[in-house]
């Protein structure tokens, strides 16, 4: 059985968990970086970015995923996991000093729709999914591409909310607050650790 | 506008709740405090004008917070904000939302405005937390539209048995419910004082169908890392941070030790060298009247 990680600090940990499971693979929490050898993919989950960043530069887990992202191992960041995969982000309304992975060549705008009470549920065409996904986006950010290297895989009216660019994929919606496993299916099928189901 | 947006449903009003498990909400009082704690790693921050223990000792009617003290607290962090209104009091909530608070605490902690009822959560977009002593007022709250659910504790003792008393009794009765025969679920219900397709949910699943923090004397990372062990899903900190010695230091530390509750070694060296802790008060020399906890119902 393979392993997936899902980084562990703070945030939709367990959800993230249940869906790979059911998936059939064995889910390894992360919170140090002497498991990260062992997994084949990893997800960022939802949370606050500046608590996971907070942790994973404490924890000692920023340089070795960086280094993993850059060497083509499959990430995938939902909300605040793409925000952390960004190259660059700034806050809707001002500039904002906020490090992270610099993985993506993408500019996430936190809370580009609002705070909570702006908070939305819409359905949403992803390219390689045959039917809508139903999108529940939090405070989410707005997926911005910053080159040609990046393919947008599904937007809303605003601007891109699913990109992919290579190894790394990024949403700003939470797949894991769903039952539907699409879009986690989507992913470990192109990233070859998944075959593809009739 | 997208014609299949909406905005203000359950799941995302629950769901925002579930993206900050894990992590430490921390009680601010001033822009500088509310900076400090999202340097700290905080998920979120409670606007207050007082922290509870400065409730306590003052006195007197406690009330929403100056709407310009929240503001200025929302101006200086990108992290969710949360604030207080009194039990009961839907015109301040209706106030906060207009605000565009991210989370409202209907909360013991302020003068109750009702000694009836809580306020209609569903009425709105912004969703709520409430605080609960037993898993009857969890159900009853989540009736009502809560979106998230705490322990009450006694605020702003700095003495965390109340918490724990919250905590046990919530996750214990969640534990008997799940090995229930189906047949005495209503029994339980009509005893519990708690909507039947509520218990039957905890009943079902084993577990709230919202998140469930721990708030209420929290004022050491073993305090946090003691919440999280007993099954607590997050945690509040509110006179223990900004009460204490070294408030810088002691944030970071509660914030590394709920990312890491399950490892004693990490307790051990994030709990070195903070300073002096909040006083603190042993909650038995309380007088009934000064009790947080048996507010609300």
């Amino acid at each position: 059985m393979q392993s997936i990680g899902v980084l562990a600090l703070q945030g939709g940990v367990a959800e993230h968990a249940t869906i790979l499971r059911k998936l059939n693979f064995n889910v390894i929490e992360i919170r140090t970086p002497d498991v990260l050898n062992s997994i084949s993919a990893l997800f960022l989950p939802g949370g606050e970015s500046t608590t996971l960043l907070f942790l994973m530069n404490r924890w000692g887990l920023t340089e070795p995923i960086q280094r993993m992202g850059e060497n083509g191992f499959p990430i995938f960041g939902t909300c605040a996991g793409a925000v952390l995969l960004s190259s660059s982000i700034s806050e809707m309304g001002h500039e904002i000093k906020q490090e992270s992975l610099h993985l993506a060549d993408v500019k996430a705008i936190r809370n580009y729709f609002g705070r909570q009470t702006r908070s939305f549920i819409e359905d949403l065409s992803i390219q390689g999914l045959e039917n809508t996904f139903r999108g529940v986006f939090i405070r989410a950010p707005l997926l911005q591409p910053l080159s040609e290297r990046v393919d947008v895989l599904s937007s809303v009216d605003d601007g891109p909310v699913l990109i992919r660019q290579d190894n790394l994929w990024l949403s700003s919606f939470h797949p894991e607050l769903t039952s539907d496993d699409r879009l986690h299916r989507l992913f470990l099928e192109r990233s070859g650790l998944l075959s593809r189901e009739e | 506008m997208n014609k299949t947006r909406t905005e203000g449903t359950w799941e995302a009003k629950a769901g925002l709740a579930r993206m900050l498990k894990g992590g430490v909400i921390m009680d601010v009082v001033t822009p500088e405090q509310a900076e400090l704690a999202q340097n700290a790693g905080a998920v979120a921050v409670m606007a207050l004008e007082r922290v509870p223990a400065d409730i306590r000792t003052q006195g007197g009617v406690a009330r929403m917070s100056d709407p310009d003290m929240i503001k200025s607290i929302q101006q200086i962090v990108d992290i969710p904000v949360m604030a207080k209104c009194r039990i009961g009091h839907f015109v301040e909530a209706q106030i906060l939302e207009a605000m565009d608070i991210d989370y409202i605490d209907e909360s013991e902690v302020l003068t109750p405005a009702d000694e009836k009822n809580h306020v209609y959560k569903f009425d709105f977009k912004v969703p709520f937390v409430c605080g609960a002593t037993n898993l009857g007022e969890a159900l009853r709250r989540i009736g009502e539209g809560a979106a998230m659910i705490r322990t009450k504790g006694e605020a702003g003792t700095g003495n965390v048995v109340e918490a724990v008393r919250h905590a046990r009794s919530v996750l214990g009765s969640i534990r008997k419910l799940k090995v229930t025969p189906p047949e005495e679920l209503m029994t339980i219900a009509k005893e519990m004082g708690a909507p039947y397709d509520l218990v039957k949910y905890v009943h079902e699943n084993g577990c709230l169908p919202v998140v469930n923090f721990a708030a209420g004397g929290v004022a050491t990372p073993a305090d946090a890392a003691l919440m999280m062990q007993l099954g607590m899903d997050g945690v509040f900190v509110g006179s223990g941070i900004f009460k204490s010695g070294d408030p810088e230091k002691r944030a970071r530390a509660i914030v590394e030790a709920v990312s890491r509750f399950n490892e004693p070694e990490i307790l051990a060296e994030v709990s070195r060298n903070l300073g002096e802790a909040m006083v603190g008060i042993n909650i038995s020399t309380l007088p009934d009247e000064e009790r947080m906890a048996d507010r609300g119902w």
